[in-house]
C-alpha cells in the first residue's frame, strides 16, 4: 500500500539523493551514533486504509454513551449547549485550521484580526481591559492567574473558595510548588462562600479564587467577596462561565482583577474534556504580566490598520527564563469558535440563552419535587437536589433508562452522597425534564 | 508587481447594526425567574449584531487573508507545518467523541478509553519508554509537567533539597528555559560546540549531584543530531540525574532512533507537530509524556490503564504530581494524532526519511547562495544565515523573510537559534512535492541576487500582502488590544442596555 | 530621531554598556549609544523602586524594545536618589538622548572606590571594537 501524505515519487528520491550527494536515504542518518539507531520496525499495527481508518473509529465512537444517545443532565464544568452549523462552517477553512501563531504579520491578517475580535468579545464579557489570546483551559488559567498575582503582589499565598471547581483547585496545587504557592481553602457555607471568612483568609494573601456562579450551582455574592479581597489588598479573581454573563455582572464591574474561566461552553463541543479554550482577561495595570499571545492595532507603513502579535517581550521566545509564562502553542482555534459563536449570539442572543437555561432549570426544580440541598440559594443553569440515596446508584439506575441525570457531587464534597447536580441547558426541552422527573422518581 | 487587491477591513464590530442577529433559538415559553438586582448585568457586552450571512462573508474574508498549509509551503521551522489530512476532521466529529461529557461514567465511554490507551501505547513504543500520560495540553505544558515529575522523583529519593538546577542548551527554544523557572528550578546554560553538538566538556565540569537534569533537543534547534548524545547521558545518569527530551524535532527520527535509548528519561510530545493536528493559528495542541519505569508512579492522573476487555481510568496513584489540566488531556487532539499514526503504522520511519530528504534537498540547492554555519548533513530542518547578505548588501533575515511572501511562501523562522546571527531555520517536512521544494529554492536564490542587484526591493518587501510592514514599536507603546467602542461612537454596536424580550424568540 | 554615535569624555563606562556621571558623591546612570543602537527603538523602561539600592555589577531595571530585553547593569553600588520620570510616556528618549534626557537613575554612591574599576571613553571604545 502506498502512504498517504507523501509527495515524492521513486524518480523524485533519486534526484534528490544525487543532488545532496549521498547514495542512499540511510546515508542521510549517518551523524546518528550506531548505538542509539533504532533497527528493525516498530512495534505498531500495520497502516490502514482512510476507509479503514473512518471505519475502526467510528467503531470506537459508538461504544461511548454521548449526549446524543443518553439525555444527558451532566455539567459540572463542561456543558451541552448548542454550536451552530455555521461556527462548524467557518472553523473547517482551511486557512483558520492549518496556518499556525502568525508570526508573521503580513501573512496572517486575518487570524490575527480575529484574536484581536476575541480579545474584545472576553474584555466585554468580563468588564476588563486586557485578554490574551486564550490558555489552555479554565483550570490551566486560573493557575496562570494566581501565577500573576503572586508577581503583581510579592505575595506567595492563594485563596480558593472550596465551591471552586474541583478539577481546577487540583490543577492549581499540582502547579503551586513550582510556582512558589501556598494554597489555602475557604469553605462553603451551605453552598456559598461566606464574605467574612473570606476577608480573614485574604489576608497576605496574592489571590483570592472564587466561581460564579460556584460549582456547587449556586450564586455567590459576588460583589462581596471581590470586595473582601480589595480590603486586604488581595486581588479577587473570577472564574465565570460565559454563557451567565448576559445575565450576571461582569467581574470587572464590581471590583475583580481577574477574570478567568472556560471557554467551552460558548462554541465548544464536549469532546471528553478537550481542547477547549481557557480565557483570562484582566486590568490594564497587569497586562506587563499576562502569560500568552496578545495581538494589538498599528498600522502598516502605508498607515493602514494593521494588527500583530504584541508585548512579546513578556514571551517565553524573548525573555526566556524571564518570561511571565512558559505558553507558545495556545488555543487559537477554539478561541475563534467562541468568537464565532458570541458573534451569531449577539448581546441579545447571549441574554436569551441564559434565560432559556434559567427557566428551564426553574423548571426543573419544580418538575422534580426532589428537596434542594441549597434551598435559600439562587442559581443559574445547576442545582443540587438529593435524591435519597446514594446519588451514584441513582445515577446508575437513571443510566439504565437512557437518562444521565447529572453529577454526584458525593465524588468531590463530604457530606453530599446523596446530592445530584442537575445541569440544564437551552439543548434540554420541559419534555427532556418530564422524562428526567419521571426517571429519578423509579 | 501589483499590489494586493483586497480592501482593508472593517472590524466585526463595526459591521454591527442594532436590531440584527443571527441566532435562532428555542423558546420553552416559562416563565423567567428573577436574579438579585446585586448580581445582575447593568449593560450589556458589545457583542457584535449581525446577519448571519454577514457573519459568514465576514470570517470567510478573515480566513482569506490568512495563509495556511492548505494555502501553501509553510516551512516554518520547529513547527512542522505538515498537511492536515481531512479524515481527521471527519472523525474527530463523530458524535461519539464530539458530544461526550468528559464526567461520563467509564462504561459509558469504553471507546474513548480504548482509543487513549491504545495512543498511549503507541507513543511509548515511537519514543521506547514505558509509560505514558497523555494529559498536558501543548509541549509547554509538557515541558512544565516533567520538570514537575524531575522534582517529585527526587523528593520522592530523599534529594529534593539538594539537587536545585537544570541545564538547557544555547539553542533551546524560549519555553525551556521558561519552563525551568515556573517549575522553581534553577537554569544553567550550556553552549554549543563548533559541530553544533552539545558543549560536553562543560558539561563534564559543571554537571554534579546539584544538577536535577538536562533538557535537550534532538536533534536540536541547528537541525543537528547531537553526535555525543551518549556521553551526554553518561555525565548526568553519573550524577544521578535525569536526561528530559524535547519533542518538538521528534518528525525527524521516528523509527530511526528513540529518545528512550538515546537515554532521555522524560520526553514530552508536540501531537502538533509530528502527529498532525489542525494548528488553528496557534493551537491547539497536545503534549503527552513519557516517561521511564522508575517516573511512572508520579505521573499526572488518571492514567488510563486496561484490565482484560475493559478500560478505565487508575486514580490510584499516591505519588502523582497531580493534575496538569483539566479531565484527561484534549482528546479531539489525540483522535486526529491516532488517526495520522494508523494511517502510517510502522511506516512511520518512511515520514522521517522523507522529512529529512526534503530537508538536506533544500539545504543542497541553497547552500551556496547563503552562510552555512554547520556544514552537516541536517535532519528535518536546517539553519543558514543571512550574514553575508547583511554585511555586503544591508539585507536582513527579516527582510528575506518579507520578501518570499511576494513569491508566494510563509518565511521559515527567522531569529532562531539565538546562536546564529541573521538566522534562516527552514523545515519543509514531509509533505512537499520535490517541485514545492524547487520553487522555493528557486525563489531563495532569486532572493539573494535581487539583495545584490536591487536591494530595495527586498527591503520593501512584501509589495503583495494586504498590508506592508507594520509599526510594531507603536503597537507595543500603545498597546491597543480591544477594540475601543468609545472612540469610534458611529460605529454600530448596541450602546443601549439590552431588553429582554417578551416576543416569540423562533421554533 | 536618534542620535549619532558618540562616547562624549567625561563619563565612566562599565563593560554591559552602561554610563556613570560622577558628581561629588552622587552618580547618574544610562546606557550608552551602543546599547540603544543594538536594542532598537526602546518601548518600555522598568525602573527600580525609588528608595531602593542598586549593587555594582548587578541588574536593577530592565529596557525593552520589541525584539529583546536588556537587564540593567549598575556599573556603580548606591542608594537610589532619583528615577527619570519622563521615561514612563516617552522612553524613546534613551534612542534620542542617551546621555542626556534619556538618563535612566540616579544614586548616592555607597562605593566610591568602584569608580576606579571602571573604564573611560577611550578604553571602552576599545572594548567595542573588539567585540
Amino acid at each position: 500500500m502506498s502512504l498517504p501524505y507523501l509527495s515524492l515519487t521513486e524518480r523524485d528520491r533519486d534526484e534528490m539523493l544525487a543532488a545532496i550527494g549521498v547514495s542512499s536515504v540511510e546515508e542521510l542518518f549517518r551523524d546518528i551514533p550506531e548505538a542509539v539507531r533504532f533497527r528493525g520496525d516498530l512495534d505498531l499495527e500495520p497502516p490502514l486504509s482512510e476507509q479503514k481508518i473512518t471505519a475502526h473509529l467510528a467503531e470506537l465512537a459508538l461504544r461511548n454513551a454521548h449526549t446524543g444517545v443518553e439525555l444527558s443532565f451532566l455539567g459540572a464544568g463542561i456543558y451541552d449547549h448548542y454550536v451552530p452549523a455555521f461556527v462548524d462552517a467557518m472553523l473547517a477553512r482551511g486557512e483558520f485550521l492549518t496556518a499556525y501563531t502568525p508570526y508573521q504579520p503580513e501573512m496572517s491578517q486575518g487570524v490575527l484580526q480575529a484574536i484581536f475580535e476575541y480579545q474584545t468579545a472576553i474584555c466585554e464579557l468580563t468588564g476588563m481591559d486586557v485578554s490574551n489570546a486564550s490558555g489552555y483551559d479554565g483550570p490551566a488559567v486560573t493557575a496562570d492567574a494566581c501565577y500573576v498575582a503572586k508577581h503583581v503582589t510579592g505575595r506567595s499565598k492563594v485563596v480558593l473558595c472550596e465551591a471552586v471547581s474541583p478539577q481546577v483547585r487540583r490543577v492549581v496545587k499540582t502547579y503551586a510548588p513550582g510556582f512558589g504557592l501556598e494554597v489555602v481553602e475557604v469553605p462553603h457555607r451551605d453552598g456559598v462562600t461566606d464574605p467574612d471568612e473570606l476577608r480573614a483568609a485574604a489576608a497576605d494573601a496574592a489571590c483570592v479564587v472564587f466561581q460564579q456562579p460556584n460549582f456547587l450551582g449556586n450564586l455567590e455574592p459576588a460583589p462581596e467577596l471581590a470586595a473582601a479581597a480589595n480590603e486586604q489588598e488581595s486581588l479577587p479573581v473570577a472564574y465565570v462561565d460565559p454563557m451567565s454573563l448576559g445575565l450576571l455582572e461582569a467581574p470587572g464591574r464590581y471590583g475583580c482583577a481577574i477574570a478567568v474561566g472556560e471557554g467551552q461552553p460558548a462554541g465548544n463541543y464536549q469532546s471528553y474534556g478537550g481542547p477547549h479554550y481557557g480565557f483570562l482577561a484582566a486590568r490594564e495595570d497587569y497586562v506587563r504580566r499576562m502569560p500568552g499571545r496578545i495581538v494589538g492595532e498599528t498600522t502598516d507603513l502605508d498607515g493602514r490598520r494593521a494588527f500583530v502579535l504584541t508585548l512579546q517581550m513578556r514571551e517565553q521566545h524573548i525573555r526566556r527564563e524571564k518570561a511571565t509564562h512558559n505558553i507558545t502553542t495556545n488555543q487559537t482555534l477554539l478561541a475563534l469558535a467562541g468568537l464565532m459563536y458570541l458573534s451569531w449570539l449577539g448581546p441579545q442572543g447571549l441574554r436569551e440563552v441564559g434565560e432559556t437555561c434559567l427557566a428551564l432549570a426553574q423548571y426543573a426544580k419544580e418538575r422534580l419535587g426532589l428537596p434542594l440541598v441549597f434551598p435559600d440559594e439562587t442559581t443559574f443553569k445547576e442545582f443540587a437536589v438529593r435524591v435519597g440515596r446514594p446519588a451514584r446508584e441513582a445515577v446508575a439506575a437513571a443510566r439504565a433508562e437512557g437518562v444521565h441525570p447529572g453529577y454526584a457531587l458525593g465524588r468531590d464534597y463530604e457530606g453530599l452522597d446523596d446530592a445530584l447536580l442537575v445541569c440544564v441547558t437551552e439543548k434540554r426541552t420541559r419534555e427532556d425534564i418530564d422524562r428526567l422527573a419521571e426517571v429519578l422518581r423509579t | 508587481m501589483t499590489a494586493d487587491p483586497r480592501p482593508p477591513m472593517q472590524l466585526v464590530y463595526e459591521k454591527s447594526q442594532p436590531g440584527r442577529r443571527a441566532a435562532t433559538l428555542p423558546d420553552p415559553e416559562l416563565p423567567v425567574p428573577d436574579l438579585p438586582e446585586a448580581l445582575r448585568r447593568e449593560q450589556a457586552p458589545r457583542l457584535p449584531e449581525l446577519s448571519e450571512p454577514e457573519l459568514v462573508r465576514h470570517f470567510t474574508a478573515l480566513a482569506d487573508r490568512t495563509f495556511g498549509v492548505d494555502t501553501g509551503f509553510y516551512p516554518l521551522g520547529s513547527c512542522t507545518m505538515k498537511h492536515n489530512p481531512r479524515v481527521n476532521e471527519r472523525v474527530v466529529a463523530l458524535p461519539g467523541f464530539r458530544d461526550l461529557h468528559p464526567l461520563q461514567e467509564e462504561d459509558g465511554a469504553q471507546g474513548a478509553l480504548e482509543l487513549m490507551w491504545r495512543l498511549q501505547e503507541i507513543l511509548a513504543e515511537v519514543v521506547g519508554l514505558d509509560a505514558v500520560s497523555l494529559q498536558p495540553a501543548a509541549g509547554s505544558q509538557g515541558e512544565l509537567t516533567g520538570l514537575m515529575l524531575m522534582r517529585a522523583y527526587f523528593e520522592d529519593r530523599g534529594e529534593g533539597e539538594g539537587r536545585d538546577t537544570v541545564f538547557v542548551a544555547d539553542t533551546a527554544h524560549g519555553t525551556n528555559p521558561a519552563s525551568v523557572t515556573m517549575a522553581g528550578y534553577k537554569l544553567q546554560k550550556v553552549g554549543t560546540d563548533e559541530r553544533g553538538n552539545l558543549d560536553v566538556d562543560f558539561l563534564r565540569e559543571h554537571v554534579d549531584e546539584r544538577t536535577a537534569g538536562l533538557m535537550l533537543t534532538n536533534p536540536s534547534t541547528l537541525g543537528l543530531f547531537d553526535e555525543r548524545i551518549e556521553e551526554v547521558a553518561d555525565i548526568f545518569h553519573g550524577a544521578g540525574a535525569l536526561l528530559y527530551y524535547d519533542g518538538a524535532n521528534l518528525n525527524a527520527v521516528c523509527g530511526i532512533s528513540r529518545p528512550g535509548d538515546m537515554g532521555f528519561d522524560i520526553v514530552h510530545y508536540n501531537l502538533h507537530k509530528t502527529f498532525s493536528q489542525p494548528h488553528g493559528g496557534g493551537g491547539p495542541g497536545g503534549g503527552p509524556v513519557a516517561v521511564r519505569a522508575q517516573l511512572e508512579p508520579f505521573l499526572p492522573v488518571p492514567v488510563v490503564a486496561r484490565d482484560g476487555e475493559r478500560f478505565r481510568f487508575d486514580e490510584d496513584r499516591p505519588k502523582t504530581i497531580g493534575k496538569v489540566r483539566g479531565y484527561y488531556g484534549p482528546f479531539g487532539v489525540f483522535v486526529r494524532s491516532y488517526a495520522f499514526i494508523r494511517s502510517y503504522g510502522p511506516r512511520l520511519r518512511e515520514m522521517s526519511e522523507v522529512a529529512v530528504l526534503n530537508a538536506n534537498y533544500l539545504l543542497a540547492r541553497l547552500r551556496d547562495a547563503y552562510d552555512l554555519p554547520y556544514d552537516r548533513l541536517c535532519m528535518h530542518e536546517f539553519v543558514l544565515s543571512a550574514r553575508t547578505l547583511k554585511r555586503e548588501h544591508g539585507v536582513t533575515a527579516l527582510d528575506v523573510a518579507k520578501r518570499l511572501m511576494d513569491y508566494g511562501f510563509h518565511p521559515p523562522t527567522i531569529y532562531f537559534p539565538l546562536i546564529v546571527p541573521e538566522a534562516l531555520m527552514i523545515e519543509p517536512t514531509e509533505t512537499e512535492p520535490k517541485e514545492r521544494l524547487d520553487a522555493f529554492a528557486d525563489a531563495m536564490l532569486a532572493i539573494a541576487r535581487e539583495a545584490a542587484e536591487e536591494p530595495g526591493l527586498v527591503k520593501d518587501a512584501p509589495h503583495r500582502r494586504p498590508v506592508k510592514r507594520l509599526d510594531e514599536v507603536k503597537a507595543a507603546k500603545q498597546a491597543i488590544v480591544r477594540y475601543r467602542f468609545d472612540e469610534h461612537p458611529d460605529a454600530g454596536a448596541a450602546r443601549e442596555p439590552v431588553q429582554p424580550v417578551e416576543a416569540p424568540k423562533g421554533v | 530621531m536618534a542620535a549619532d554615535e558618540s562616547y562624549p569624555a567625561e563619563l565612566k563606562y562599565h563593560a554591559e554598556h552602561d554610563w556613570a556621571r560622577i558628581e561629588d558623591d552622587t552618580a547618574t546612570l544610562g546606557i550608552t549609544w551602543y546599547a540603544q543602537d543594538a536594542l532598537g527603538e526602546i518601548v518600555h523602561f522598568e525602573p527600580p523602586e525609588e528608595g531602593g539600592s542598586v549593587a555594582a555589577g548587578e541588574s536593577y531595571g530592565e529596557v525593552e524594545s520589541v525584539k529583546a530585553v536588556s537587564d540593567l547593569i549598575a556599573p556603580l553600588s548606591g542608594e537610589i536618589l532619583d528615577v527619570n520620570p519622563a521615561l514612563a510616556d516617552a522612553p524613546e528618549t534613551i534612542n534620542e538622548d542617551p546621555y542626556g534626557e534619556g538618563w535612566l537613575i540616579r544614586v548616592r554612591l555607597t562605593e566610591p572606590g568602584e569608580v576606579d574599576g571602571l573604564l573611560d571613553a577611550d578604553a571602552y571604545r576599545k572594548l567595542l571594537e573588539e567585540q
